[in-house]
């Protein structure tokens, strides 16, 4: 029992990264139908922020700060030049166009950064703590707390802003809301912005908690993440938050459990099931509209 | 108030406005009618910035606007409810009349337009924290045109209003417009339903594959033998 405990704790830990990168996904394929490729590289980019920071001698508020705003500028900078001029393409191009950005981004990390994985410097030393049996480390609460604070704050400015509605208005329907006089090119720019914002979010947490960092290590999670947010039913903010957790659960109950080998293809597969059962995703949606 | 010289619209290579010319005078109500396909909704596409015509003008209160983006268009003063209804579905019907005042930012107005098109459709007072998309087709075309007037249009651009509804229900609506036309508001309505259209407004085109091939005083129009042969049934 005090082991299920275990792994439920390193499981919401690793969860809340999933759940901070797959929300960057499902916002901006819920507005502009694209899955960003690149979105997994803004993360590794939150990371090695968060790393540059630390070895400058910043407090963390500060490095968790840093690591939001310069990937928040990249993402915004990546819509601008590379995804809006190919807004009314058809979908294939911008798709091909975001693997294009991610594969630069994670070459110039190679070529800029070096290959070699480096170690994440460690900020928060004091040991681990016993609750009850269970082992708990600060990071692990750390990265909690913030992906937690950082959910919180999304869902109330989605739900009471202005922008915030004006972003629901036009995932539903983009023509509509332009006759609202809705600035479509802003909105989708803050949508870039707060996406990649929680994703350098994730990658300060993930360098805490798991300390180590290099230029490919979007690739897996940023993956995940996308399985997640499609678990979740793409396009869904609460799904996200959801099938990210969900996702880090499995993967630390496998590995706990069965075996840390089958860990991907057994989370991947369970994964599989629900979509079985769930095509449009445990909390997608399924609006029948009335003609 | 709104000024349309040879305006020229095309899908690709389809060529869905030819070349049509057209104005609408402040506080009309002004009528395009015309079968499907006729270019009646790109015409209001491109009036409200949504499309751009290949050649042509739109002159709006002696601005030029056919370049314009549609932000700025609804800034201007001219709102559209589009063919469908289109509302914002999973939101509230307070939450999608809050939208329609997008660009607005004097709150207490806000309010109180809120309250004015409550009182225009009463049913939309009492589903006010209901999804939008739990409306039935009827009060889905209410909020509709509650929204387009939460920007306080000079210029209000109805799309087909009377679509996919009962007669009875037609009738509201367009006694509806009738009264927000009274009160202040041009109107440039599209319609098949070209009878209600003709009975309320004061000018009618008639729009024919792309081209204007008719115009004049609604009522010159309704007698004319050629629209009541094609649009009024007999």
């Amino acid at each position: 029992m005090s082991e299920f405990l275990q792994q439920i704790i390193n499981g919401l830990s690793l969860g809340s990264i999933y759940a901070l990168i797959a929300l960057g996904y499902t916002m901006v394929y819920g507005i502009i139908q694209l899955i960003n490729f690149a979105h997994g590289d803004i993360y590794m980019v939150g990371a090695f922020t968060g790393y540059f920071a630390i070895l400058a001698g910043l407090p963390f508020p500060l490095v968790l700060l840093l690591a939001m705003v310069c990937p928040a500028i990249l993402g915004m900078f990546i819509e601008r030049v590379a995804y809006r001029p190919l807004r009314y393409s058809p979908r294939i191009t911008a798709l091909i166009t975001a693997i294009g950005i991610s594969l630069f981004l994670e070459n110039l990390g190679i070529l800029v950064l070096s290959p070699d994985p480096r170690p994440f410097p460690q900020v928060f030393t004091n040991p681990p703590f016993q609750l009850g049996q269970v082992t708990v480390s600060i990071p692990q609460v750390l990265t909690f707390g913030v992906a937690l604070a950082l959910m919180v704050g999304l869902t109330f400015f989605i739900r009471y802003t202005k922008t915030g509605k004006a972003m629901r208005a036009l995932a539903q329907d983009l023509e509509a809301a332009q006759l609202m006089g809705v600035n479509v090119d802003s909105i989708i720019s803050v949508t870039f912005m707060i996406g990649s914002a929680l994703a350098g979010a994730a990658g300060v947490m993930v360098g805490i908690l798991i300390p180590r960092i290099e230029p490919l290590m979007g690739i897996m999670p940023g993956l995940k993440a996308f399985v997640a947010a499609v678990v979740g039913g793409i396009g869904s903010i609460p799904g996200a938050m959801l099938g990210g957790m969900l996702m880090g659960l499995v993967e630390t109950l496998t590995t706990g459990f069965i075996s840390s080998t089958w860990r991907d293809a057994i989370a991947f597969g369970l994964l599989i099931v629900i979509l079985l059962f769930k095509p449009s995703g445990i909390l997608g949606k399924n609006v029948r509209e009335k003609v | 108030m709104l000024e349309i010289k040879e305006m020229r619209v095309a899908y690709g290579a389809i060529k869905a406005l030819k070349g049509i010319s057209f104005s609408v005078n402040a506080g009309e109500i002004v009528t395009l009618i015309g079968a499907n396909g006729a270019g009646k909704s790109t015409t209001l596409k491109t009036i409200s910035g949504l499309l751009r015509p290949q050649s042509g003008s739109i002159i709006f209160e002696g601005r030029e606007i056919s370049t314009a983006p549609s932000y700025e268009i609804v800034s201007l003063g001219i709102s559209q409810v589009p063919e469908g209804r289109r509302i914002f579905p999973r939101q509230s019907v307070l939450e999608n009349l809050e939208l329609g005042a997008y660009q607005r930012k004097d709150y207490k107005g806000i309010k109180e337009d809120i309250q004015q098109v409550f009182s225009y459709f009463p049913r939309l007072a009492e589903r006010q924290n209901q999804l939008a998309g739990t409306l039935s087709g009827g009060e889905q075309q209410m909020l509709a045109i509650g929204r387009g007037l939460m920007s306080r249009p000079k210029l209000m651009l109805l799309d087909e209003p009377s679509m996919g509804l009962a007669p009875l229900l037609v009738q509201d609506i367009f006694r509806i417009i009738k009264e927000i036309n009274a009160n202040g508001a041009t109107i440039l309505l599209v319609e098949q339903n070209a009878n209600m259209a003709l009975s309320i407004a004061k000018k009618a085109y008639v729009l024919e594959t792309g081209k204007i091939v008719l115009s004049g005083s609604a009522e010159e129009l309704s007698r004319n033998e050629q629209v009541r042969k094609a649009y009024l049934g007999g």
